[in-house]
């Protein structure tokens, strides 16, 4: 079949199964937005490229399946650059469409040219410039393979506009079918070596305080239900990453929460003493371990993971498996048949006598006080459903999101983990309600992020995307002001943002949403209420939280996870 | 000859795809992962693949490390880490000097004994060639300099496994 690049781009896209793009037009993309018109793909029209791409990445996530997103050459190419980075570090699968000038003008510093390959070199796991359009098919179809598959992770095929435009020659093609895959150095290795999962049950029947170590991994490899059935085998308690909340249950009594800079007295600290880590696809990242030198002393490590180049490029693995994490802990399972485990009873009273002492706990608000972030996010946990998706911005509202919401099911928290993307939230949780409309969605913002990515808001409004924002304002940069506390004497340093301006209610009315605003304890049940209540357009409920409030535990920057800080009116306790 | 016990340097051969940008991502992976490249050589073997042999930096990183990130990119398809004993390695030099007229004949004992080349010569001016071992070539390197080495190029080490 005889058709332009623009056309074959779409028909490409449909061949993998594509059933929305987040996008937004431009000259060098003109002729593939000409196409999207005949297409039954949904296109979602953003406010900013940025916010495309963490559309993509928040759909993905939540669906399973790969995002897309869809902008401009030049200045648009480097608005997703941010979320390239982001789903890079944080291993979402998406496909990046960028429009290019015209071959010939490459390298002439054309109009909106920029070297899109080049700059996206190292934030995407591979790329593509596309020189003839009856590269398309098979091209798209290795995208959706490479960014899918072993690792996920961002792909991004650039396409110069004369492959595209129906009025130039250069564009015509005949459309095939995409043949095999002709990848000779892309063979991601699923299946364990069994040596080695023999090893590694054997080392983990003889540990006496074992602690599995569930990161992101598990999540991709779509492995929740074994990492369960493994814990409750082998009576191991389980730390669940900032990435992998919601890969076990947090009701699970074996599942201990967070560990990491923030995390919960009792997960840092069973790391901390565990004889043996299992790392089920998580990666040491310096947020998790603290001080390296003084990481887990005691403990010998198994590491699975499906990139290789996680095994032993932090911690050396006493037993490395190489494998998709799902397969790699049904293996495990299997070969644990009939074994015995060496006795854990006095592990798990070590780790009980830790949780009675030192639970996750805040000081209730001052009577006329304000509100309390832990005691708003307890409040919207328990008044909403149980599979609520949940997708955090980046600060100290992204924590308190993290420990106090209570994650029961997989792929329902959503939040930039590996780069920290301030903004994140608001878009990644319209990608996700794009993909899951039957779901409640709550972005749980900070007022820095919110005015990061808060013009998102207008797209959820007029492409009836219903999400709902509770926005936790401190009126402050609180992450940041905290670290200024702690750490440099509390010389405040850009971190207040000014308030009263601006008005969240007006903003949010202007931009289409219900808004609600909340500074009466008594009125925070009653104001989620409505919000939940609420189907046909966005809500943004705006909190005035205490503005002074602080993050615990934390673990300091740089310092050992052993002196993990606990809240101030436990430390008294400790000293009694 | 004199081959060094512990090795400064990894060699690594690396068949890629030949395939727009690949050297820029080779060479990108080293930069942003902070691995040193010592030299490298790169051209084409056949239609579909070219072979670059990369020198890298024991030092700036585990080598384990340097390949498991090679690797991950998805136009290498191989990396075969060589050794002294396993590889045959080679460099070519070129050098222009210019010297004093009376230690011409020296010169070229020097260079016969290295089993190198002569390519020209004048009263005042020797250009000559090597091609050996990479350490053959800092070997006459060094002995050249004290007599006034003007300009010089090296091609980089290429290896290939040796014969079994
Ligand atoms: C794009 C970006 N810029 C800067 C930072 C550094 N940073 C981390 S948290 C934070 C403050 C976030 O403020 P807010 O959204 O109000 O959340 P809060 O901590 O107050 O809950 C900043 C500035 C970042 N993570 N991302
Ligand atoms: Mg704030």
């Amino acid at each position: 079949m005889q058709m332009d690049g623009g056309q074959a781009l779409l028909k490409a896209l449909e061949f993998e199964g594509v059933e929305m793009v987040f996008g937004y037009p431009g000259g060098a993309i003109l002729p593939v937005y000409d196409s999207v018109l005949e297409s039954g793909i949904r296109h979602v029209l953003v406010r900013h490229e940025q916010g495309a791409g963490h559309m993509a990445s928040g759909y993905a996530h939540a669906t399973g399946k790969p995002g897309v997103v869809m902008v401009t050459s030049g200045p648009a190419a480097t608005n997703i650059v941010t979320p390239l980075a982001d789903a890079y570090l944080d291993s979402v699968p998406i496909v990046a469409i960028t429009g290019q000038v015209p071959y010939g003008l490459i390298g002439t510093d054309a109009f909106q040219e920029t070297d899109t390959t080049g700059i996206t070199m190292a934030v995407t796991k591979h790329n593509y410039l596309v020189s003839d359009p009856n590269d398309i098919p098979h091209i798209v179809h290795e995208a959706f393979h490479i960014a899918t598959h072993g690792r996920p992770g961002p792909v991004l095929i650039d396409l110069p506009k004369n492959i595209t435009d129906a009025a130039n020659p250069d564009s015509l093609m005949t459309w095939k079918d995409p043949g095999p895959l002709d990848l000779p150095g892309f063979q991601p290795v699923l299946d364990a070596d069994p040596a080695d999962v023999t090893a590694a049950v054997k080392l983990w029947t003889e540990a006496s305080r074992p602690v599995i170590y569930a990161g992101g991994g598990i999540l991709k490899a779509r492995g929740a239900a074994e990492l369960t059935a493994l814990a409750e085998r082998t009576n191991t308690p389980v730390v669940t990453t900032l990435m992998a909340r919601g890969a076990m249950p947090d009701s699970h009594e074996l599942n201990l929460g967070m560990p990491g800079m923030h995390g919960n007295y009792t997960a840092v600290m069973a790391m901390q003493e565990a004889d043996l880590l299992i790392a089920l696809g998580s990666r040491f990242d310096d947020r998790v371990t603290g001080r390296l030198d003084s990481f887990a002393p005691d403990a010998k490590v198994i590491h699975v993971d499906i990139d290789p180049a996680e095994l032993g490029k932090i911690r050396m693995p006493d037993v490395a498996i190489r494998g998709d994490a799902k397969r790699v802990m049904a293996a495990m399972l299997a070969e644990f048949g009939s074994a015995t485990l060496a006795d854990h009873g006095g592990w798990r009273s070590t780790l009980s006598g830790w949780q009675e002492n030192y639970p996750l706990a805040y000081e209730s608000a001052e009577p006329g006080g304000k509100l309390k972030p832990q005691m708003v996010l307890e409040r919207l946990r328990d008044a909403s459903p149980k599979d609520t998706i949940v997708a955090s911005g980046v600060g100290q509202h992204q924590m308190w999101a993290s420990q106090y919401w209570q994650f029961d099911h997989a792929y329902t928290w959503l939040n930039s983990g590996g780069l920290g993307t301030m903004g994140y939230s608001i878009p990644a949780a319209i990608g996700a309600k794009a993909g899951m409309p039957d779901r409640t969605v709550w972005a749980i913002d900070g007022d820095g992020c919110f005015q990061m990515t808060c013009q998102e808001l207008i797209t959820a409004a007029v492409e009836k995307i219903p999400i709902k924002v509770a926005l936790l304002n401190n009126s402050y940069l609180g992450m940041v002001r905290q670290w200024q506390e702690m750490f440099y004497e509390n010389r405040y340093s850009e971190v207040d943002l000014g308030g009263p301006v601006p008005d969240y209610i007006k903003l949010s009315e202007a931009m289409g949403c219900v808004a609600i605003r909340v500074e009466d304890p008594d009125e925070v049940e009653a104001a989620i209420e409505r919000a939940n209540a609420i189907n046909d357009r966005p809500v943004v409920v705006e909190f005035v939280t205490e503005p002074e409030e602080n993050v615990y535990p934390m673990v300091p920057g740089g310092k050992s996870n052993s002196e993990v800080v606990v809240p101030p009116f436990q430390q008294k306790e400790r000293n009694q | 000859m004199r081959r060094s016990q512990m090795p400064s340097t990894h060699t690594l051969a690396v068949l890629v795809e030949n395939k727009a940008g690949v050297l820029a991502r080779v060479a990108g992976l080293f930069a942003r992962r902070g691995f040193n490249i010592e030299s490298l050589a790169v051209a084409p073997t056949d239609e579909r693949f070219s072979r670059i042999t990369i020198v890298v930096d024991a030092q700036s990183a585990p080598i384990d490390q340097i390949k498991k990130q090679l690797d991950k990119l998805i136009n290498v398809v191989d990396i075969v880490e060589l050794s002294t004993e396993s590889a045959a390695l080679r460099e070519m030099v070129l050098v222009r000097m210019k010297v004093d007229p009376g230690k011409v004949p020296e010169i070229e004992e020097l260079v016969e004994g290295f089993s190198g080349t002569i390519i020209n010569a004048t009263e005042d001016h020797l250009m000559l060639s090597l091609s050996s071992h990479p350490e053959d070539l800092d070997d006459l390197l060094s002995q050249l300099r004290p007599f006034g080495i003007e300009e010089l190029q090296r091609t980089g080490a290429i290896a290939i496994p040796r014969i079994e």
